[in-house]
């Protein structure tokens, strides 16, 4: 029985919104427990959709999905949220509750462990202050713990984001375009904490990057996804600049700081008067 | 371009609709006037006249005697007691039916995607709940506190208790759906990251939604609660206590000079409870 090993196996996976949106269409893999995949592609290529699948958030329209050899299909209420415990995702940005200080962000890693009296009451008197503190130490923003959380520049809310899933300690960590809103010198420190704690604490690592270069460097299985499904399947060494080129052909390559806005905007919803 | 020709066409095809509807309006306007009796001549003719100045000059000077004005001490500490539960027990009618009656925590959205696809009874059931919800509150909002007091009135005696009760169905009412409405207008994405990390539903409300939406909460609650000092005093006049029963006995006995000393207390506690949330809205 290979598939218990495995963190991952889609077969078939389709996901449509709506009638005809379709968002994933006909993807099939397996990832390993402990490995490290970087998802890139153009976007609107599906890649968040997958996303929100691998973490239990949205469901596959058709098609198979197992988590740790559990189909996914047979989890509700309590089992479901059990295994989104078992699951860290860290957000492009707006991840975190605003208005909340820093310590509750953070704690809010053990909410599937605490019982819904227990996280009110942390509310008022924070419970675990230590196990926060070591987090944010862990990120290399120790001092923020009382700050409220829009007060921290992007970069540092989305360290708070990365101690959120450090006092979580899921068994596999999946980050959506983790670094697209920080500058380029901190999107590889990022990329580099997230390697560092996949592999000091052997957990699987998936990160969705637009960065074709950070996604070579640091990983050694790279996933090219278009049209809702996996173009390639490799490790970078045997990517070439044609398969690079045909991912992206018919679109444009977003910088690194534009991608902030998620949904399409119509270049029509505006007309100028002249 | 598309949008260019659009805007061209759209002028001369809303003419004609333009016109029927001014025409309406007009008609309304004419209709109104004569079914509810607005005869301006009153104002002029001598007999009218006579009326609104015994009324007015018998307000002043007001009565700020020391024995009037304890006797209204009372009174006055009562309705703003009335408004005070009154709108206690709107929020603890309020919230609850404003959660459930909350779409996007009840059924739809990416909160309920994921329990919610391949269940059509789930969802059924959901929908029913969420459609009960709001259907109690528009019952309870859409009842003037008014009538819900003359009915407590007769279910529960005389007094201060059934405005409260009044003000706290009424009003329960109204802040559940404004309550609902607050809970939609927040930014899903945090909650999204909450669910995913495996919390549920009452622990993505606390450490999500509420806190985004407590500005608005308070600030809406606040002003409900002006409304109700109002409403309470008003309460009176059928019989549920507070300042509303002193202005109908003053009223009915022709001591306008009363009347104008309880309006300006009226007056006083408004601006009051005004300035008060005021200054709690921007501790915000």
């Amino acid at each position: 029985m290979s598939y218990l090993q495995r963190q991952y196996r889609l077969e078939a996976v389709r996901k449509v919104f709506g009638r005809r949106q379709v968002a994933l269409d006909g993807v099939d893999m397996g990832i390993q427990r402990g490995e490290r995949v970087a998802l890139i592609g153009p976007s609107g290529a599906g890649k968040t959709t997958l996303f929100r699948l691998l973490n239990c958030t949205l469901r596959p329209s058709s098609g198979k999905l197992w988590i740790n050899g559990e189909d996914i299909e047979t989890l509700h209420g309590k089992r479901l949220r059990q295994a989104r415990l078992r699951i860290g995702t860290i957000y492009q940005q707006h991840n975190l509750v605003p208005r909340l200080r820093v310590i509750h962000n953070v704690l809010a890693g053990q909410l599937g462990r605490w019982s819904t009296f227990w996280s009110l009451s942390s509310l008022a008197k924070p419970h675990d202050v230590e196990v926060a503190r070591k987090a944010l130490s862990q990120v290399g923003i120790p001092d923020k713990i009382f700050e409220r959380t829009d007060e921290l520049s992007g970069g540092q809310q989305q360290r708070v984001a990365i101690a959120r899933v450090l006092v979580q300690n899921p068994e596999v960590i999946l980050a959506d375009e983790p670094v697209s809103s920080v500058d380029p010198t901190l999107a590889s420190t990022i990329v580099r904490l997230l390697i560092d704690i996949s592999e000091s604490t052997r957990k699987t690592l998936v990160v969705s990057l637009h960065s074709v270069d950070l996604a070579l460097a640091y990983f050694p299985r790279v996933i090219g996804v278009k049209h809702g499904r996996a173009a390639f399947d490799l490790a970078p060494d045997k990517i070439s600049d044609a398969m690079l080129e045909d991912l992206y052909a018919g679109s444009i390559r977003e910088n690194d700081t534009q991608e902030a806005a998620s949904e399409p905007t119509s270049p029509i919803a505006y007309p100028s008067i002249s | 371009m598309n949008q260019q020709a659009q805007l061209l066409t759209r002028p001369s095809h809303r003419s004609f609709f333009s016109y029927l509807f001014t025409a309406l309006f007009l008609l309304t306007l004419v209709d109104s006037w004569q079914r509810t009796g607005i005869d301006l001549r009153v104002f002029f003719e001598a007999k009218g006249r006579d009326a609104l100045w015994k009324f007015l000059t018998g307000m002043f000077p007001p009565d700020l005697s020391w024995n009037f004005l304890s006797l209204m001490l009372r009174p006055t500490l009562e309705t703003i007691q009335i408004s005070f539960w009154g709108t206690v027990i709107a929020v603890m009618i309020g919230f609850p039916l404003g959660l459930l009656g909350t779409n996007t925590l009840i059924v739809r959205g990416i909160l309920n995607e994921a329990e919610l696809q391949g269940a059509p009874v789930r969802r059924g059931l959901r929908y029913l709940v969420y459609l009960l919800a709001r259907g109690i509150l528009s019952l309870f909002r859409c009842i003037p506190e008014f009538v819900w007091a003359f009915m407590f009135v007769r279910a529960v005696g005389l007094g201060p208790f059934p405005g409260v009760l009044a003000i706290g169905v009424a009003y329960g009412g109204m802040l559940g759906k404004v309550y609902s409405e607050i809970f939609e207008g927040v930014n899903y994405r945090p909650l999204e990251a909450l669910q995913s990390i495996g919390a549920n539903k009452l622990q993505i409300f606390f450490y999500g939604w509420f806190p985004q939406a407590l500005p608005n909460f308070v600030s809406y609650t606040l002003y409900r609660w002006e409304c109700a000092v109002r409403a309470s005093a008003i309460l009176g006049l059928v019989g549920a206590g507070g300042l509303g029963q002193q202005i109908e006995i003053s009223m009915r006995m022709f001591n306008f000079n009363e009347v104008l000393t309880i309006l300006i207390i009226l007056f006083l506690m408004v601006a009051g409870v005004d300035y008060l949330s005021a200054k709690v809205r921007a501790l915000l």
